[in-house]
C-alpha cells in the first residue's frame, strides 16, 4: 500500500507534464473517478494540534461502489466531509473527474446518518428539491420524482411528509433526493446507522438495486463489517485515530448480490479478514 | 381512581383536566365573592364581582372604552410589528452569520436588561409625547428579546439539514430563503406569540406617563377618582385582549404548520 502510494506520487508529474506537452494526441489515460491525493486533517485545539486524520491517498473508479469501514471516531467522516467540501483539509486534493474541488457542489451528492429531509416539504417535494434549484422544469421534475420513488420503493407515498415516514423510508427518500440530483458521485457517511438490523440488511439491498440501475460512483462509510463486504468492491480499512488507510481489500463476490449470500463460506473469509484487522485497530486505540 | 389522578406524569380523563380549569377560576371568584360581598375589605378598595360587571357594561354601553381598546391595540401591534419586522430579519441573520452575532449579540444582550420604562423620560425628552411615544416604549421592550429568541430559533436548525442542502447546490442566498427560513417559521410563530404578549404588558407602562388616552391612562384615572370597579375592569380587558392574540396566533401555528403533526390535520 505505502510502496503504491510512493509509485502514485512519483507518476503523478510526469504524466501530467507530458499531457500538457503532447495535448490531445497522446493515448487517453483513464483517471479515476475520485482522486484523493495526500489529504490529511489537523484541528488545533487548546492542548496543542490534533491529527484526525493523517495524509490519505487513494481513489474510487468510475462506476465503482468502494466503502471505507472503520472504528468510530477515525476519522472516516472526516474524508467525507471533505471530498463533499463541507470541510477543508489541511494539506493535499481532492480531484473529481480531474478537476479539483473547491467547497460543496451538486456534483457530489450526499446522504448523512442523521435524517435530513426537509420536514416541510412532501417527499415529492424533497426528491426535486436540487431540481428545483437547477431550474429543471416542472413536467421533468414529476417524471424524475416517479422514477426514483419506483426505484427505491417508494410509489404512492410522495404526498406523505417526513414525520409520516419510518426511519427506513425516510433514509430512501434521502437516496433518492441526492441520486434525482444526477451528481457524479454519491457520497454516504453511515446512512444506514441509525436504523435496526432488519431494516438495515433490506436498505442494503434497496441501495445496491439503486447503484446498479444508476451506475454511480459511491463512496460510503460504515463500522459495520458485513455492511462493507455486502455493498463493495473494494473496502478501505481505516486505522484509529490519528486516522490513515491500513489496507484495501477487493472483494470479488458476484454481482447482483443476495442476503442469502451473507451466509457463504468466501463471504465467511473476507469478515475474518476485515475482523482481524479491526480488532487489531481496536485494541490499539484502547492501548 | 383519584389515586391515578395523582400519579406524575399520567394521562388523566379529558373531561376532569377541563373541569379542574374551571374550578380554580370559580375558587378564584368564590373569594373574592366572600371578601367582597360580605364587607370584610371595604368596597373602595375591592368592588363586588357585580359591581365591575354593571360598570363593564355601562363603559360598552356609552362606547368611551371601545374608544381607548382602540388606540390601545394600534399602539401595541404597531410597536410591536415595527420590533417584529426587525427583529426577525436580524435575528435570523445572527443565528445564521458569525459575523452578524459578533456584531450585534453583545450590544442586544446588555440594552435588554435595561428596564424599557426606564427609557420613558429620555423618550419623552426626544420624541415628546405623542404616539411615537408609546409604540418606543412597546417597540424597546419587545424587540431585543424577540430578536434574541429568533436568533436561537435559528442556530437550532439542524446542521446536517443546511450541509445537506449545499450538497444539492443551494447557494448562500437559497440556504436562508429554502432551508434557514422554513425551517425557523414554526418556532419563530412561536417566539412572535410570546412576545406579543409581553407588549401588552408594556402597554400599561407606556400610558401610565403621559397619556390622554387608552387603557392604562383609563386604569390611571380610575386610580385617581377612586374607582377600583374601571381599574379592574381595565385589567380585565387587557387580559383578554392578550388571550385572543395568543389564541389567534395558536390557530395561525396549527394552520400553517400541518407537516409537524403526523395526522396532517
Amino acid at each position: 500500500m505505502v510502496i503504491n502510494m510512493v509509485s502514485q506520487k512519483l507518476d503523478m508529474p510526469t504524466e501530467s507534464s507530458s499531457l500538457k506537452k503532447q495535448g490531445n494526441t497522446i493515448p487517453k489515460i483513464t483517471t479515476p473517478k475520485l482522486e484523493i491525493k495526500d489529504v490529511g486533517k489537523i484541528f488545533k485545539t487548546k492542548s496543542g494540534d490534533t491529527v484526525a486524520l493523517e495524509k490519505t491517498s487513494f481513489t474510487v473508479e468510475d462506476g465503482e461502489f468502494v466503502t471505507i469501514l472503520g472504528p468510530s471516531g477515525c476519522g472516516k467522516s472526516t474524508i467525507l466531509r471533505i471530498v463533499a467540501g463541507l470541510e477543508e483539509s489541511t494539506s493535499g486534493q481532492v480531484l473529481l473527474d480531474g478537476q479539483e474541488i473547491n467547497g460543496p457542489g451538486p456534483d457530489r451528492g450526499m446522504v448523512f446518518q442523521s435524517y435530513t429531509l426537509y420536514p416541510w416539504l412532501n417527499v415529492k417535494d424533497n426528491i426535486t428539491f436540487g431540481l428545483k434549484l437547477k431550474g429543471v422544469p416542472q413536467k421533468e421534475r414529476d417524471d424524475l420524482a416517479r422514477y426514483y420513488l419506483q426505484l427505491i420503493g417508494l410509489t404512492g407515498f410522495e404526498k406523505h411528509y417526513p414525520i409520516q415516514l419510518s426511519g427506513g423510508m425516510k433514509q430512501r427518500v434521502a437516496i433518492a433526493r441526492a441520486l434525482a440530483n444526477d451528481p457524479k458521485i454519491l457520497i454516504m457517511d453511515e446512512p444506514f446507522g441509525a436504523l435496526d438490523a432488519q431494516t438495515r440488511t433490506i436498505m442494503q439491498e434497496v441501495l445496491l438495486k439503486a447503484w446498479e440501475e444508476s451506475k454511480k460512483t459511491i463512496l460510503f462509510i460504515t463500522h459495520d463489517v458485513d455492511e462493507s463486504i455486502f455493498l463493495a468492491d473494494s473496502v478501505y480499512v481505516m486505522t484509529a485515530r490519528p486516522g490513515r488507510l491500513k489496507k484495501k481489500i477487493p472483494i470479488t463476490l458476484e454481482r447482483p448480490r443476495e442476503y442469502s449470500m451473507k451466509s457463504t463460506v468466501e463471504f465467511g473469509n473476507y469478515k475474518e479478514e476485515l475482523l482481524s484487522l479491526i480488532r487489531e485497530e481496536s485494541l490499539k486505540s484502547i492501548h | 381512581m383519584i389515586k391515578k389522578w395523582f400519579t406524575p406524569n399520567k394521562e388523566i380523563p379529558k373531561k376532569i383536566y377541563t373541569s379542574v380549569g374551571f374550578i380554580t377560576f370559580l375558587v378564584v371568584l368564590g373569594i373574592w365573592s366572600l371578601l367582597s360581598y360580605s364587607g370584610f375589605v371595604n368596597a373602595l378598595f375591592l368592588p363586588t364581582p357585580t359591581t365591575v360587571l354593571a360598570t363593564a357594561v355601562k363603559l360598552f354601553v356609552s362606547g368611551d372604552i371601545l374608544f381607548d381598546i382602540g388606540i390601545s391595540f394600534s399602539r401595541v401591534f404597531t410597536g410591536f410589528l415595527i420590533a417584529a419586522l426587525i427583529g426577525i430579519p436580524l435575528g435570523i441573520l445572527m443565528g445564521s452569520l458569525r459575523i452578524m452575532e459578533g456584531a450585534f449579540e453583545p450590544i442586544i444582550g446588555f440594552i435588554r436588561y435595561m428596564p424599557a420604562s426606564a427609557f420613558i423620560p429620555l423618550l419623552i425628552l426626544w420624541i415628546g409625547l405623542g404616539e411615537a411615544e408609546k409604540m418606543s416604549v412597546i417597540f424597546l421592550g419587545t424587540f431585543f428579546q424577540l430578536t434574541l429568541m429568533v436568533m436561537d430559533v435559528t442556530k437550532n436548525v439542524q446542521n446536517d439539514l443546511i450541509d445537506v442542502s449545499f450538497t444539492l447546490g443551494a447557494k448562500n442566498a437559497q440556504i436562508f430563503t429554502k432551508v434557514i427560513l422554513p425551517a425557523s417559521l414554526p418556532g419563530i410563530v412561536d417566539t412572535l406569540r410570546i412576545t406579543f404578549g409581553w407588549a401588552w404588558t408594556y402597554l400599561v407602562v407606556a400610558e401610565i406617563v403621559g397619556a390622554s388616552s387608552g387603557l392604562g391612562h383609563m386604569i390611571m384615572q380610575a386610580s385617581r377618582f377612586l374607582q377600583p370597579d374601571k381599574i379592574i375592569v381595565g385589567i380585565l380587558i387587557i387580559g383578554l385582549l392578550g388571550l385572543i392574540t395568543d389564541i389567534m396566533f395558536k390557530s395561525i401555528y396549527r394552520a400553517s404548520f400541518s407537516w409537524m403533526r403526523k395526522d396532517g390535520y
